[in-house]
């Protein structure tokens, strides 16, 4: 065998795997947005319908909150899990990343036993003030559980950044003056920005379309992967929850694009 | 050349030493002093301590407790290094990616609050005065090696430090872009008068641009003293063996001379020793014609490095001799010659410490 018809055959699982999974169901996907009674306009329904648009709304601003507290929380303690020896500490890490391997209805299930009727919140809340505080079956809930499905993964992202960090960076800000605030402005925020991107991106995208906790949580949570739900199961509407589910993705990747290339000037302007 | 940017401390560093959490003492009890306007190298082996007792001074490192350093004689051992104005420059550039060369050189100015205009006036002045002018606007990555060094200094003494520190500024640069900077990097502490503490492996750094070199070993420092002295005047045989090349014999003394098994070589100032360690610099010693010389030996190796030659000559000590001369002398493998060193070439060491 040549050399060059070698190559072609290892190009052969990429094609299967790109036509099976990729190109045919997207095709079909597109094919089927179309087919419902509005056609090809039933693909402007996401932003046109006011239900759809405020679900939209609802999606990406629970969306970034998650993406921004995760990127937050995890930033700070995966820095200080980077910066510092202390007995337990790897036994630390290896909790915080325990939750990397539960399924979304497991991370819902969760939600409801801390913050359901019967959770750990709710029990205190209600002996503290007579009052029962109760979230988990609303967005309130679907964020916690966002929150606690993401930092872990980011927390990994930030640590590896924060390795490859060149600490004679932050030796040098503060040779020249520079203080505890203004080497992290200065020195190293800019330099985590790329971990920052790279894991707010995965952030966004899981919280964009995560499906098993909110289903765990209640079936009337006004998120775009529940509304496609209920249209395909419920209405038996096929046309408009393809139209939904390539209106998902299309807007997930243009909210990255631009995140990414807005990050991408930033570096570029301050650099 | 007048800079208005002379300013420099005298530095005094007082029983520091260093222990590590897990018990390796990085560094002895150490005193040290440096004149205001000195350049002092730390020179030794990696491991002897050099780059710790930098950073206990620029105060990135606190000294074991009963340690002190001072600028000016004033006690800064409890500041941190944000508190202490001092400049530091270091082996890996660290320069800020996310800024450009004149944004990098105004940095401390800017923390210290300098007004814009001020700011840019003193950029210009440092870009010329460390060869970088036109780079203002460049990114860090579209420099080149020599010039991120450069821009790493000038953004070092925009702040007008107290002390400059520099941790091997030149070790991650080629050899012919290093010597240049080091000439340029002599010039500009000449001009500064600035304190400035050196720390390099490399002796002919060390050689050109201290005013003092400490040589340093385990922690400890090894000896102190101006280029000349450490070169000519090793205090023991590591000091000798590090700086530049040496030869080592060992020999009994009679009668002033040494006795060696390709001659008897006359001595000075050997009246009380009967056996001596003695250190021969290889450019000390010359060839001469067999007969009549009082060593003789037999050339075991000739290496011709263009500008000179290195033989190594044996049968003349204990262990073979090395001998560097001019690159017109004509000596063959085998052939038996003469060598001639003057009395006061040869200087005693101390018996090793061991």
């Amino acid at each position: 065998m040549s050399h060059r018809s070698f190559v072609w055959l290892c190009l052969l699982p990429l094609s299967i795997s790109t036509a099976a999974f990729f190109l045919l169901p997207m095709a079909k996907l597109l094919i089927t947005g179309s087919e419902g009674p509005k056609g090809f306009s039933e693909y402007l329904s996401i932003v046109v319908e006011p239900r759809y648009r405020m679900t939209l709304i609802n999606t990406v601003v629970l969306a970034a909150a998650t993406t921004v507290t995760t990127l937050v929380v995890a930033t700070i303690t995966g820095m200080f899990l980077q910066r510092h020896r202390f007995p337990g500490r790897s036994l630390l890490i290896a909790i915080l990343t325990f939750p990397l391997a539960f399924p979304g209805v497991v991370v819902g299930f969760m939600i409801i036993l801390l913050a359901g009727r019967q959770g750990l919140i709710g029990e205190v809340t209600s002996r503290l003030s007579g009052d029962k505080l109760v979230f988990a079956y609303s967005i309130h809930g679907l964020f916690l559980g966002y929150l606690y499905f993401s930092i872990p993964r980011v927390i990994l992202t930030i640590m590896a950044a924060a390795q490859k960090l060149d600490p004679g960076l932050e030796e040098a800000a503060r040779s020249l003056g520079a203080g505890p605030w203004a080497v992290q402005r200065d020195v190293v925020l800019p330099a985590l920005m790329p971990a920052f991107v790279a894991a707010g991106a995965i952030a966004f995208a899981t919280a964009m379309g995560a499906f098993g906790t909110a289903f765990t949580l209640a079936t009337n949570i006004d998120v775009l992967p529940m509304l496609i739900y209920t249209e395909f199961t419920l209405a038996g509407n096929l046309a408009t929850s393809a139209a939904l589910s390539i209106g998902l993705g299309v807007i997930t990747w243009m909210i990255l694009a631009l995140a990414r290339s807005f990050s991408g000037n930033a570096v570029a302007a301050a650099g | 050349m007048k800079t208005g940017l002379e300013h420099g401390v005298s530095l005094r560093v007082e029983g520091c030493a260093k222990t590590y959490a897990d018990g390796t003492r990085a560094l002895e009890p150490t005193t040290l002093d440096v004149a205001s306007g000195e350049t002092l190298v730390l020179l030794g082996p990696s491991g002897c301590g050099k780059t710790t007792l930098l950073r206990i001074i620029a105060g990135l490192e606190t000294p074991d407790s009963g340690g002190r350093v001072l600028f000016d004689g004033k006690d800064l051992t409890s500041s941190p290094i944000e508190r202490r104005n001092v400049g530091m420059v270091f082996q890996s550039y660290a320069l800020f990616p996310n800024m450009t060369v004149a944004e990098n050189i105004a940095y401390g100015l800017k923390i210290r609050g300098v007004a814009k205009p001020e700011r840019a006036a003193r950029v210009a002045e440092l870009v010329q005065l460390t060869n970088i002018s036109g780079l203002e606007d460049r990114r860090i990555d579209q420099l080149s090696g020599g010039q991120r060094q450069r821009v790493a200094l000038a953004r070092a003494v925009a702040i007008r430090p107290s002390v400059l520190l520099l941790d091997e500024p030149l070790t991650a640069l080629d050899a012919a872009l290093r010597e240049r900077l080091r000439s340029e990097l002599n010039r500009l502490l000449r001009t500064l008068g600035i304190t400035a503490i050196y720390v390099t492996h490399d002796q002919a750094e060390a050689m050109e641009l201290g005013d003092k070199v400490v040589v340093m070993r385990k922690g400890a420092i090894a000896q102190v003293g101006s280029p000349r002295d450490i070169y000519f005047k090793p205090a023991d045989r590591f000091v000798a063996e590090f700086i530049g090349a040496a030869n080592i014999i060992e020999a009994p003394i009679e009668d002033g001379r040494l006795m060696l098994a390709g001659g008897r070589q006359p001595v000075n100032g050997s009246e009380d020793l009967t056996t001596a360690v003695a250190m021969v610099r290889p450019e000390t010693i010359r060839i001469v014609r067999s007969d009549g010389a009082a060593l003789n030996g037999v050339v075991e190796s000739v290496r011709f490095s263009g500008d000179r030659q290195r033989i190594v000559v044996r049968d003349v000590s204990d262990k073979p001799l090395v001998v560097d001369t001019a690159n017109t002398i004509e000596v063959a493998v085998g052939e038996r010659i003469g060598l001639a060193i003057a009395p006061e070439a040869i200087r005693f060491l101390p018996p090793d410490r061991r």
